[in-house]
């Protein structure tokens, strides 16, 4: 969480200085816990994980390195995406890391045909799935149908929804009529439950008893996450639209500063011991960025612009 | 004995199966029931397990299809009709199109569109969809226009690394028929002289090959030799056996059911007056279907396609030019 954080926050500073970072920056600012409380469940080499837009803290928590976000920012030649694709649309799929598209919801049947395949094969064993959304993508058709398929097929999949309030600038009451997400779980005939997501040990516990059902046949599993987006859309986004009333509501708590003072009202860590925690971690992001840094951008004279795997059919430019 | 291009569709599936346990069917109404059309008829009878009924849900159907082949599978994906694959079109060309550009894993996946008109099928129940798929970077599209292709170039699809939209056309699922499979003669890629001429070449694909062949036949009685060339695969688009034809004949008559905007016919003129310019004796002409959704009653929908009448009297056209 602190990790995600901070190297969050780096990817901000960048960002606003301009230059280094040419798309956007997407934050999971507020959204740690929730998300890491998911990644840490996961066996990365044996689960399939499907990750979205505020999900840093669960990709690290599944196994990604930092430098790999880092040199997907920055679009270098040497990261998983090779400056094909930036920032948070990465992956490595046959990690288990599935790369996300933009469309909402279209990772879910994704993710859920990975584990069909297993099963089909004999490999399935108890290796879960696993896909995050938000409120926002909850309307769309692709998480309909890949939920209902995944419900259908009872294959192992935990889809976390983070009711962060608002998809871009719209409000809950502008996407959706139902008292509650989880109210939809039913409609699935799946097994759902909500949590406070700004708390870490209650996201924990809820994504424990969910994987560990999911590994046990239980299928489908819909885990909804109530707290607020700290941050903006993207950070091009002040995020103006939210009132006051709700940054200063209970959803609004920051789940890093939770998990803090839970850590310290323990006697789990010191005052200290997160002071020098925190050190460590932001030497580790400035020495990432800072090897990234120095590494080429991809050269399009070098490029091999080919968008089949099968370079027989690659078809001839066929330019003037 | 003899073997129609439905069944060659039904008989590549079984032995795509046969050949590899990767392979597996998903679709709707396709397991018991073998599906609208019976192209999977038995199959799940013969590989239980294999063959599965999907729900109406084209978008995860194939968004199901790319996560099975990343894990090694090879699956082949039924649309009941070409038309319903507009519901799956976000994955097909944003997820599976640019998987292996994005992460270098490919992604094998075959998606078979039951495709073109046959009378009283209607708006949503007749579509070629080859055109809008060809645009998108990252995907195969290939037409088959014989029972040996249906057969071989299905077969084909399966083994390719890369995601195949197999356009096959029902107005040849009965109609046609050879008394054999034949060998496997081309690769995917590769077009075909499906008649030899010297007076005038028309390019085409799917069930308007046999139309243009008809037509050529029209033709041959005024003493004309008309060459039909059979693309088998639209992309990629074998450029070198249609500019060898142009060369031949010096005029081109660009020939496909589907809408008139842009598309295959498009594309093959504009590569014939880019690269073959010089080749032409005369302005280069196409023929498609109307720019009008497809109609139900079959004295619209036969005005509304080329047909063999459509397709002499533009040739006469073209060679008078």
């Amino acid at each position: 969480m602190l990790l995600s954080r901070v190297l969050e926050e780096k990817l901000g500073s960048l960002y606003r200085a301009g230059g280094r970072i040419v798309g956007g920056v997407y934050l999971g600012k507020g959204q740690e816990a929730f998300s890491a409380a998911l990644g840490v469940q996961l066996r990365k080499g044996k689960d399939i994980y499907g990750p979205l837009i505020r999900d840093q803290a669960g990709r690290i928590a599944f196994g990604e390195p930092i430098i790999d976000t880092v040199r997907t920012y920055l679009g270098a030649v040497t990261g998983p995406m090779r400056g094909r694709d930036g920032n948070i649309h990465r992956g490595r799929p046959k990690e288990g890391h599935m790369a996300m598209i933009s469309h909402l919801g279209s990772l879910l049947s994704v993710v859920a045909g990975g584990l069909f395949a297993r099963r089909l094969a004999g490999t399935l064993a108890d290796s879960i799935g696993a896909t995050s959304i938000g409120d926002g993508g909850t309307s769309t058709g692709a998480f309909h149908e890949g939920l209902n398929m995944a419900a259908v097929e009872k294959l192992p999949v935990i889809v976390s929804i983070a009711n962060n309030q608002y998809a871009y600038s719209t409000p809950n009451t502008r996407q959706y009529a139902c008292e509650n997400l989880v109210d939809r779980a039913a409609g699935y005939g799946i097994e759902g439950v909500t949590v406070d997501a700004t708390d870490l040990a209650s996201c924990l516990k809820a994504f424990r008893a969910a994987t560990a059902r999911a590994r046990a046949g239980g299928g489908p599993q819909m885990i909804v996450g109530t707290l607020l987006r700290l941050a903006g859309h993207g950070e091009h986004d002040d995020a103006s639209y939210i009132p006051d009333t709700k940054r200063q509501g209970p959803s609004a708590r920051d789940c890093l500063q939770v998990a803090e003072d839970f850590a310290r009202d323990r006697g789990w860590m010191s005052s200290a011991d997160l002071r020098e925690l925190n050190e460590e971690v932001r030497r580790n992001v400035d020495q990432t960025v800072s090897k990234v840094s120095k590494e080429p951008a991809p050269d399009p004279f070098k490029e091999n612009w080919q968008a089949l795997s099968c370079s027989e059919l690659v078809e001839g430019q066929h330019e003037a | 004995m003899s073997i129609t291009y439905l069944e060659a569709i039904r008989e590549a599936q079984y032995e795509a199966l046969r050949e590899d346990p990767s392979v597996f069917l998903y679709g709707q109404d396709i397991a018991t029931f073998g599906g609208a059309f019976k192209a999977t008829k038995n199959l799940s009878k013969e590989f239980p397990n294999r063959v599965f009924d999907a729900p109406i849900s084209e978008d995860a159907m194939v968004g199901m299809a790319i996560g099975a082949a990343v894990e090694g599978a090879r699956p082949i994906i039924e649309m009941q009709f070409a038309d319903f694959s507009s519901i799956g079109f976000n994955q097909i060309v944003n997820q599976a199109a640019t998987l292996y550009w994005r992460t270098n894993v490919p992604c094998p996946i075959t998606i078979r569109l039951p495709s073109g008109g046959t009378a009283g099928s209607g708006p949503f129940h007749s579509q070629s969809m080859e055109a809008i798929y060809a645009h998108y970077p990252g995907l195969v599209i290939v037409t088959p226009a014989t029972v040996e292709d249906a057969y071989w170039m299905l077969l084909d699809s399966v083994k390719l690394n890369d995601p195949v939209i197999f356009c096959e056309h029902k107005f040849l699922y009965y109609h046609l028929k050879a008394d054999q499979i034949g060998d496997r003669e081309l690769p995917i890629g590769k077009a075909r002289i499906a008649r030899p001429g010297r007076h005038a070449t028309i390019v085409t694909y799917s069930a308007m090959v046999h139309e243009a062949l008809r037509a050529a036949e029209e033709l041959q009685l005024d003493g004309y030799q008309i060459e039909v060339v059979d693309l088998r695969s639209v992309k990629p688009m074998d450029t070198d056996t249609i500019l060898a034809s142009v060369a031949r004949t010096g005029r081109l008559l660009a020939l496909g059911e589907a809408f008139p905007w842009g598309g295959v016919t498009a594309e093959i003129i504009a590569r014939v007056t880019t690269d073959g310019f010089h080749l032409l004796d005369a302005p280069p002409m196409r023929l498609n279907s109307k720019d009008t959704p497809i109609p139900y009653h079959p004295n619209l929908w036969k005005s509304h396609r080329p047909t063999t009448s459509t397709i002499a009297a533009a040739l006469r056209r073209l060679l008078r030019n």
